[in-house]
């Protein structure tokens, strides 16, 4: 217990090691700064991966330590994306607007700029009015700051509406569902202010910037790993020490840390809002290295993905959330980008960009049955951490409780 | 002697059925109470309702010398209130380790962001490694608590209960699954603490509740059927008809 944050978290100094060495690789063999052999492209996909993994992240804190089953995460991830998007591609729009009228006889006047912005960005759908929520979208520091502010404030009046009146297990879950989903139905409407289905786009180019992407995919694959990096030292923080103990209590046994004075659901709204906000960040560096954004992201299938990935990667273990994010999500990338040799049955060619989602949803059936250590739980094998025999009973009453299985010493 | 838990005029109904009938109850301060009664007389339904877990459809339930209704507060409330339970069934988190079961147990302050930046001080520590001492866990601190024997799960929560110094201590059934010997100790760890706070103790084994020494409330269909020394109550005719003789 007196043991300094390192020694009793081997798993922080390791990962931020591999960390560091995969950025400098990654680095070395790029396009833009190295000697090449790794595409702009996949750097791109490298970055992503980065995001999923922190999101993967939070996940786990809020499910594998907090027992809490959100099926909403994505919908955060998704909002802190629209925050960033918004302000690039106002800028954009602007410069290039500005650049435009620059050639007319009569210098534009701020109102004429304004008004093109408008146009430009709100043609495809029928309006050409700024809708209020874009009133800050010309300032980079207020919308860094919606980033985590917005999808902050829905999880806090959501965590609290929630889990105020107590409702837990399966039924939170459908209540995080619902809120995706209305998310998503809202935000597929013209008139939402965020151009409907057609989302935001062009998000790959920086404002102002002339660099070529080479270098831009660059930066934003830094950051991710720094994101990544930053968020694993605080997660990891959260769950240590006495905080995290009082989270998994409550995983495995609500009622009974009610009974020690604690206020379960403080702890609850206050650990589902940071995570939330720890989702919305993953998602404003996301979505510029994916360029586009749009409601289908936020979809509530998105989210179920998250609780696979962090399930087969073994819940409870901040390592195998993000091996889980990282192999699913990649391996994901492979067999739907066409990569994957189809298999020719004679009768039947097993094509994966179909076949995919069966064997991910099979994969997860049999890790559930009979990996619920996920692989993550190799690294136990390596570190040698026993399991506790409880007799198959788990480690607690509650439905999030930790399964024997997935415990260990 | 201050009156410290004054329970009068309740009742709870589940689903049409009676479990407590019109109960009252007091208990002072440094007080040892023992409480019996059949199976299903309504003694953890008691627990339930002064720690906030069930509430009575009538009644009330009065603490301390400032008479705060405990009806209307929650359960993390009244635990900080200075009211501390141990379940009949052993829970602990067995998920962690004996240690850490009690530094969480261990009175401090209970809000998140104190929790957050709180890290164990040279006197929590040995708070934490006298309890152990005191309840014979001194050598198993470092182990997850799931692997202790039932009897020593049933130590770690009377020390988990001790830790939160509470000035009230309901302890429903401590000595279920343990050998003569730990009941002896428990017994001592029990009197030693109702020294200074009060001690509900709800058991069924005779042997241990005269060991306790102390005045007897036996609960029958939710309603007090008698009080007084242990020898009086098992002397009362209505007590020997519907418990001692069944
Ligand atoms: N939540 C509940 N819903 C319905 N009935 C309940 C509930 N809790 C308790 N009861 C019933 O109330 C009665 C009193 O139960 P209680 O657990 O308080 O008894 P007890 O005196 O602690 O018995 P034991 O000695 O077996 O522990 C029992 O008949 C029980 O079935
Ligand atoms: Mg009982």
């Amino acid at each position: 217990m007196q043991r300094s944050f390192i020694a009793k978290n081997p798993s922080v100094l390791v990962f931020l090691a591999i960390l560091a060495l995969f950025t400098l690789l990654v680095t070395v063999m790029s396009e833009g700064f190295g000697v090449g052999g790794i595409s702009t492209s996949f750097i791109k996909t490298l970055g992503k991966t980065l995001c999923l993994c922190l999101i993967a992240l939070a996940m786990d804190v809020i499910w594998g330590y907090t027992g809490i089953l959100s099926l909403g995460h994505f919908a955060f991830f998704g909002l802190g994306g629209y925050m960033i998007g918004m302000w690039l591609m106002y800028e954009r729009t602007r410069l290039i607007v500005v650049d435009s009228l620059a050639q007319a006889e009569i210098p534009p006047t701020d109102g004429e700029v304004i008004d093109a912005v408008g146009n430009q960005i709100f043609g495809v759908v029928g309006s050409s009015e700024f809708p209020l929520i874009w009133a800050f979208a010309d300032s980079l520091v207020i919308q860094l700051i919606l980033v985590v502010f917005v999808p902050g404030i829905l999880a806090l009046v959501f965590g609290w509406l929630a889990f105020r009146s107590r409702v837990t297990g399966v039924y939170l879950s459908i209540l995080t569902q619902a809120m995706t989903l209305a998310l998503a139905l809202y935000l597929f409407q013209n008139d939402s202010g965020l151009r409907g289905n057609n989302g935001l786009s062009g998000l790959q180019n920086l404002p102002g910037v002339t660099a070529s992407q080479d270098y831009v995919s660059l930066w934003f694959f830094w950051a991710s790993a720094a994101a990544l990096g930053g968020g694993y030292v605080l997660c990891a923080w959260l769950v240590s020490g006495k905080f995290g103990s009082v989270l998994r209590a409550i995983r495995d046994n609500e009622a009974r840390v009610r009974f020690l004075g604690y206020s379960v659901e403080m702890y609850k709204l206050v650990i589902f809002t940071l995570t939330a906000c720890i989702a919305a960040v993953a998602g404003a560096l996301y979505y510029p290295q994916a360029g586009i954004i749009n409601p289908a992201e936020i979809a509530p299938i998105a989210s179920i993905y998250l609780a696979v990935w962090v399930a087969i990667g073994g819940r409870g273990r901040l390592y195998g959330a993000i091996i889980g994010a990282a192999f699913v999500s990649l391996l994901s990338t492979w067999f739907t980008g066409g990569q994957a040799p189809d298999i020719n049955l004679g009768f039947y060619t097993v094509k994966w960009v179909d076949w995919w989602l069966v064997l991910l949803g099979l994969s997860f059936v049999l890790v559930t049955l009979f990996a619920p250590k996920g692989i993550g739980g190799l690294i136990d094998l390596y570190t040698e951490r026993r399991s506790p025999s409880r007799h198959g009973a788990d480690l607690g009453p509650d439905d999030g409780a930790l399964r024997e299985q997935e415990a260990s010493q | 002697m201050n009156t410290l838990l004054e329970v009068s005029g309740v009742s709870v109904t589940f689903d049409g059925f009676r479990a407590i009938n019109n109960l009252s109850f007091q208990i002072a301060e440094a007080e040892m109470r023992a409480v019996i009664g059949p199976n299903g007389a309504g003694k953890t339904t008691f627990m339930d309702i002064v720690t906030g877990k069930t509430r009575p459809d009538e009644g009330r339930v009065i603490w301390g010398e400032s008479s705060m209704n405990l009806l209307r507060m929650n359960e993390a409330k009244i635990a900080q209130a200075g009211i501390g339970r141990k379940f009949q069934k052993p829970t602990v988190f067995e998920d962690q380790s004996v240690q850490e079961n009690l530094l969480m147990a261990l009175k401090n302050n209970r809000g998140w962001l104190a929790v957050l930046r709180y890290r164990p001080t040279k006197v929590d520590l040995a708070k934490v490694d006298d309890l152990a001492e005191q309840i014979g866990l001194k050598d198993q601190l470092g182990r997850k608590s799931g692997e202790l024997s039932h009897g020593q799960k049933q130590w770690l929560e009377i020390g988990m209960l001790l830790a939160q110094e509470p000035r009230l201590l309901l302890v429903d059934e401590p000595a279920a699954g343990m050998t003569p010997s730990e009941r002896e100790h428990t017994t001592d760890i029990l009197v030693e603490a109702a020294k200074t706070r009060a001690v509900v103790v709800v058991e069924h084994d005779m042997e241990f509740v005269r060991r306790l020494n102390c005045k007897v409330t036996v609960l029958h269909e939710g309603a007090v059927l008698a009080e007084g020394s242990l020898d009086h109550v098992t002397s009362d005719q209505n007590v020997i008809d519907v418990y001692l003789e069944r």
